[in-house]
């Protein structure tokens, strides 16, 4: 079996007594293959992270199915099962981070799975290597900068072997270099471990690193495909009021002047390319 | 504190368990002698941390009223010849026996406690504890989640000093008047930060118990530590010399008199 995430028809709403309240979720049907990096983007409300939540039976879909490498979230028995394929890292590394000394939180997850103390050891060290964060390991969290906290709790996860990690808006509360730094590790992950990554995210620069994107607006997957065939759709994007990255955007304006460039560009290395090209 | 001193080394369970005794025994003194004696005990385990002494006396300055306090009471009761009076209140030479020995056994037990948290860490300090409680849980005391509690204390309380600053800085920011005023008003202008602070620590509270789930915690139930906590030689030293001390206290308590 191929698929490592499959939705099926999946509705879902907060309160279920209300009848007549708008699905969050309005029939959502996607797969993500094992192995893929795939980003979700939307705005505020789209229902991305409410949809992250659902992978790792955090929330039950109203309707329909979520099956985690051929376990339902709904079935009690699984749900541990499925949080050990399946790590969540949050939005605010503050409140994800248990113990006070970064490689005690880091072990948290494994000594909740019942490892024995020399396996833990040896699979904290190895997600603090992972995630760049080793001489950090005797601090104390709160002597760490954003990004450093959110890589501290991207190694809790990763101690934990998940085959999959899902990200709901890991890089929101950090500054542009701790965003890189998160980037290049969940890349990282992607390329030498394997680990199949969903990240969620508002940024379309982070979004285009992803083998896949998947865009979603008010409940609803509205394209989905890889970075060039997404961000090809401009006017479909800005029609949702959704940016695209800044070399993707003046291309798109340049082409609609009347200028002769590629269909669409990424970043700005392509961009400068297509840009020379039409130059010379 | 960070350190590789011997008293760093000793087993966490360990070291509550002979601060407890220690601080046993410093009630056990009945005279000046086995004060001095257990003084002394501490003054060394306090230099042998090695940890600046000046970091020791600054932690009484949290005390120092209620030592104040509990001196000059202590002045005026007791019997023995009166140094001084003034109608009821008179001060006698027993009063101020006891007020230098209340002050003196005070200032020493604040600063042994300091050893404890200054040379254990504290994760080392909620598991010694939660070891030390196991026997709770016959009588269904739930000491995992009372150790739980605890980490989690100590790892949000820089995290909401922060928190709480921010606020501060936000509600002054909109012309809120902290620092002017009487008692009374300054604790009513500091509900405005109060508010926005316990709604925010509720919000954290949710988060990080999701955030636990995903990590599949389940309450301590088949929970391995990674971090294994072993007696070694170091306690073993350490409880005979703590049991030579204790036993030299006892022996000064009957061979002197009682002061107190």
């Amino acid at each position: 079996m191929n698929d490592f995430i499959r939705v099926e028809n999946v509705y879902f709403r907060y309160d279920e007594n209300e009848k007549n309240s708008n699905y969050v979720l309005d029939n959502i049907s996607l797969c993500i293959k094992r192995g893929e990096f795939a980003a979700i983007v939307g705005h505020n409300g789209s229902g991305k992270s409410t949809l992250s939540k659902h992978f790792n039976s955090i929330y039950l879909p109203t309707l329909g199915n979520v099956i985690i490498d051929g376990l339902n979230t709904k079935d009690e028995a699984h749900v541990f099962d499925i949080r050990k394929k399946v790590g969540l890292v949050r939005q605010n590394p503050d409140n994800q981070i248990v113990a006070g000394i970064v490689e005690e939180d880091v072990a948290f997850g494994c000594e909740n799975l019942g490892l024995p103390p020399e396996i833990i050891r040896e699979r904290v060290e190895c997600a603090l290597k992972a995630a760049d964060m080793y001489e950090y390991r005797t601090y104390s969290p709160d002597k760490l900068s954003g990004g450093q906290k959110q890589r501290v709790a991207i190694a809790g996860i990763i101690a934990m072997e998940p085959e999959c990690i899902v990200l709901d808006e890991p890089t929101a509360m950090l500054d542009p270099q701790g965003r890189d730094e998160v980037m290049n590790t969940l890349l990282r992950l992607n390329r030498e471990a394997g680990i199949t990554i969903v990240l969620i995210t508002h940024y379309m620069e982070e979004a285009v690193l992803a083998d896949r994107v998947i865009v979603m607006e008010s409940g609803k997957v509205l394209t989905d495909g890889t970075p060039h065939d997404v961000f090809s759709k401009v006017e479909l994007l800005k029609k949702n009021r959704l940016d695209v990255p800044q070399a993707t955007e003046l291309v798109y304006r340049l082409k609609s002047c009347g200028f002769e460039l590629p269909e669409c560009v990424l970043n700005e290395e392509e961009c400068v390319r297509a840009l020379v090209s039409l130059i010379k | 504190m960070p350190g590789k001193s011997f008293i760093h080394r000793i087993d966490a369970r360990a070291k509550i368990f002979l601060l407890l005794m220690l601080l046993v025994f410093i009630f056990v003194c009945r005279n000046f002698v086995s004060l001095a004696a257990i003084s002394l005990f501490s003054l060394i385990i306090i230099l042998m941390t090695k940890i600046g002494f000046i970091k020791y006396l600054k932690s009484l300055k949290y005390i120092l009223a209620i030592i104040i306090f509990t001196g000059i009471l202590n002045l005026f009761y007791g019997s023995g010849d009166v140094l001084w009076q003034w109608q009821f209140l008179k001060i006698t030479s027993g009063g101020v026996n006891n007020a230098i020995f209340i002050t003196i056994r005070i200032s020493v037990m604040m600063m042994v406690s300091s050893v404890l948290t200054y040379t254990t860490s504290p994760t080392d300090l909620t598991d010694g504890l939660e070891w030390l409680m196991k026997p709770l849980k016959l009588l269904g005391v739930k000491v995992h989640d009372i150790a739980m509690v605890m980490t989690i204390a100590i790892r949000f309380i820089p995290v909401l000093l922060g928190e709480t600053d921010k606020i501060m800085n936000a509600q002054k920011s909109r012309g809120a008047d902290l620092e002017s005023g009487n008692v009374f008003r300054r604790v009513k202008a500091l509900v405005p930060v109060l508010i926005p602070l316990i709604v925010s620590s509720f919000k954290r509270a949710g988060d990080l118990a999701v955030a636990m789930e995903c990590r599949c915690y389940n309450g301590g139930n088949g929970r391995t530590r990674m971090k294994i906590m072993r007696f070694t030689f170091t306690d073993v030293i350490a409880l005979i010399i703590s049991v030579l001390i204790f036993g030299t206290v006892i022996y000064f308590n009957i061979v002197y008199p009682a002061v107190i």
